[in-house]
């Protein structure tokens, strides 16, 4: 079993560095990605391909805001909140940005405490990063509650181009979506950690087969996914 | 016991890295560090819409933060620094496409803006 794994890595002489093992890896037949786990390999992918969607969501953003004769609505207005009398300009969307930073820190750590093989501190930090993100679908839903009950619908809106409503709920509907997702994802990853179950081996609930604590590196590149489509958003949308 | 558990520990370290598969580990300042510089990142980013920054230098500020806090991201959070070329290229390639297409649906937008200036604009 360990020399039919060792076989299939099709790796027996030592991997070229920069350019010359770049040609080489992708011309080695059998496996491209060395020194990477396929479910590593793929979460990568699938990231990948994440990108392009909200890459068109973002550019589809661009060209109705480009093609309209009607002045876009100043998002630094329309986001702004009035705190003690005075009116702060993209206040919530500012500590929904730390807020999100602050889970990718957290959930950075996590990976870095698992690979130590420190269960308790795993669990814990990824049950921050879970209460950030929390806390983040709650801003959200909390601002688009704002918005709808001052007017702003798919097709309209009080301030300017109609435009301005559907690429908001859209993109932003579509980044809250994925980071609930994270959400659950990270609850479940972390029970598993807490519970010991890639110390101990036990089989995964879906897969049924034997987690390890890479998957906590796999669920981070997931999270931080999610984060870096919210730089984008936060400097396209929001501030542009 | 000892031997027991040094052999429970090798297979779980087994486990833990087959095929010879390297695993992100780095002191827990560095996450730190980068943290703390994507929260500066983001204020530099807020106040520049804070102090009504207008013109090409809120363009290329918003970017230039941008592309830095994504940059971060990337290379730190998710390890893409200490991966192999292979993956690097694989996943960052391809998404450089995409500044091709944004050219495209900048040119088609102008024309279409141009257009509707021409003739939807006699009414109002």
């Amino acid at each position: 079993m360990a020399e039919t794994a060792v076989a299939n890595t099709g790796q027996p002489q030592k991997l070229l560095p920069g350019m010359e093992g770049f040609v080489a890896d992708w011309s080695s037949d059998q496996r491209a990605f060395k020194k990477v786990s396929w479910g590593k390999a793929m979460m990568w992918i699938f990231l990948l391909s994440d990108t392009f969607i909200f890459s068109c969501f973002l550019i589809s953003y661009m060209t109705v805001r480009m093609s309209t004769t009607v002045p876009w609505p100043n998002p630094s207005k329309v986001f702004a909140l009035h705190i003690g009398g005075q009116e702060v300009p993209l206040i919530l969307i500012a500590i929904m940005t730390f807020v999100l930073i602050s889970s990718s820190g957290t959930m950075a750590m996590a990976v870095n405490y698992g690979y130590r093989r420190d269960r308790k501190k795993t669990a814990i930090l990824m049950l921050a990063t879970a209460a950030f993100g929390a806390t983040f679908v709650g801003m959200q839903a909390f601002e688009w509650t704002k918005l709808i009950s001052e007017g702003v619908r798919p097709w309209e809106n009080p301030w300017g181009a109609a435009q301005f409503g559907s690429a908001f709920f859209m993109i932003t509907g579509f980044h809250g979506t994925h980071v609930t997702i994270g959400v659950i994802f990270l609850l479940i990853i972390a029970h598993k950690v807490w519970r010991g179950d890639f110390d101990t081996g036990r089989a995964g609930f879906m897969t049924r087969r034997k987690g390890r604590y890479e998957n906590v590196e796999i669920m981070g590149l997931y999270w931080h996914f999610v984060d870096l489509v919210w730089v984008f958003i936060f400097a396209f949308f929001y501030l542009w | 016991m000892a031997q027991a558990m040094s052999h429970s520990s090798a297979q779980s370290a087994a486990r833990a890295a087959p095929h010879d598969e390297t695993h992100q580990q780095h002191p827990i300042k560095l996450y730190l560090v980068v943290w703390g510089w994507l929260f500066v990142l983001s204020l530099f980013s807020y106040l520049v819409d804070y102090f009504h920054v207008q013109g090409i230098l809120r363009w290329s500020l918003i970017c230039l933060f941008m592309t830095l806090k994504a940059g971060l991201i990337v290379a730190i959070f998710m390890h893409m620094a200490w991966e192999r070329l292979t993956l690097i290229y694989a996943i960052l390639i391809p998404p450089a496409v995409l500044m091709v297409f944004i050219v495209i649906m900048a040119t088609e937008s102008e024309y279409t803006h141009w257009l509707r200036e021409l003739f939807f604009r006699t009414g109002t």
